[in-house]
């Protein structure tokens, strides 16, 4: 077999996952750290400020690329709740599960953020805008996965319930990303592009990527960990957890 | 400095939104720290309990 492939099933075994994630937690939570600091640097400070909103606009530096982390992560949710239907994979069902609170993390700090930021440029803390409007429906639709997930009391059948919802709710992600294309209001419409040329000066824009870059990596942390978390509830009875505290507990009968 | 922190008049605008990020995103990085410290004391204490039934009854189990 390919190595690629045999890493990918021995990454499926839970011990194994559970020393891998344990490895790179520490390195992944650094390089988002130093790259979220840099961007930070770059976007208060090296940045200069915009011609129309002056230095309201850094706000973007939170903003967007929690916005873009909160599609990303609901993307990772979905398609790891996909092969967790499909495959009835243990660690697919965990992926899943915890990239629901981050993600609503992300939406979350996405809205008030924007909240912040709307109240000096448009004049208003909250419109029902498009983009707006789904972008609450996105914070509605983890919670409904998380508190689904929390409801149901067998925990294999609670993330396969989750996950289902999860898929359901995959409609909303085009919504919000066209919302500001199928809609003209209050919110502006795209000014980075992946693909082609964007609309921002390099100065302003090169604080933004890394920003995206870090909290990308954060997400990642965050998923390990909390799958490292979840890995240790669900499998506390089998022997490789019960090795793994077994030498703090042997000194009391040893 | 001080004009930095100012924001140029924006400064609650521009620092409560960068604290709202700092501190959502603290809270989510200790939770799976939380929970697998918790999962770890409830499972040294269950192995603990068994270890001294199995001594009572000589009986290791």
């Amino acid at each position: 077999m390919n190595r690629l492939v045999l890493w990918f099933h021995r990454l499926g075994s839970p011990p194994y996952f559970y020393r891998f994630a344990g490895r790179w937690l520490p390195w992944l939570y650094a390089l988002a750290l130093l790259t979220g600091a840099i961007g930070f640097y770059g976007g208060l400070v090296i940045a200069p400020a915009d011609y129309q909103q002056g230095d309201s606009f850094r706000i973007l530096y939170v903003h967007v690329p929690c916005a873009w982390m909160s599609l990303f992560a609901y993307a990772f949710m979905a398609g790891n709740g996909f092969v967790a239907l499909v495959w009835r994979i243990k660690l697919a069902e965990l992926l899943a599960m915890a990239s629901a609170p981050i993600g609503a993390a992300f939406t979350f700090v996405t809205l008030v953020t924007g909240s912040i930021w709307g109240k000096p440029t448009w004049g208003t803390w909250w419109t029902w805008d498009a983009r707006l409007t789904s972008e609450l429906v996105l914070l509605f639709l983890y919670f409904g996965v998380i508190g689904l997930h929390q409801a149901i009391e067998d925990l294999r059948q609670a993330a396969r319930a989750a996950a289902f919802l999860a898929l359901v709710g995959v409609v909303n992600l085009p919504i919000i990303h066209y919302s500001v294309v199928w809609w003209n209001t209050l919110h502006q419409a795209q000014t980075v592009n992946l693909l082609g040329e964007s609309k921002i000066d390099a100065r302003m824009l090169w604080p933004l990527l890394v920003l995206a870059f870090a909290t990308h990596v954060y997400f990642f942390a965050s998923v390990l960990a909390r799958t490292r978390a979840a890995l240790l509830a669900l499998e506390s009875g089998k022997a490789w957890v019960r090795a793994l505290v077994a030498p703090a507990t042997e000194p009391a009968h040893g | 400095m001080a004009e930095f922190l100012r924001m140029h008049g924006y400064a609650g605008y521009v620092w409560s939104a960068y604290a709202v990020f700092v501190v959502v995103l603290l809270a989510d990085a200790l939770a799976p720290l939380l929970a697998r410290r918790q999962t770890l004391a409830a499972l040294r204490g269950r192995l603990r309990r068994e270890a001294a039934r199995g001594a009572r009854t000589g009986n290791p189990s």
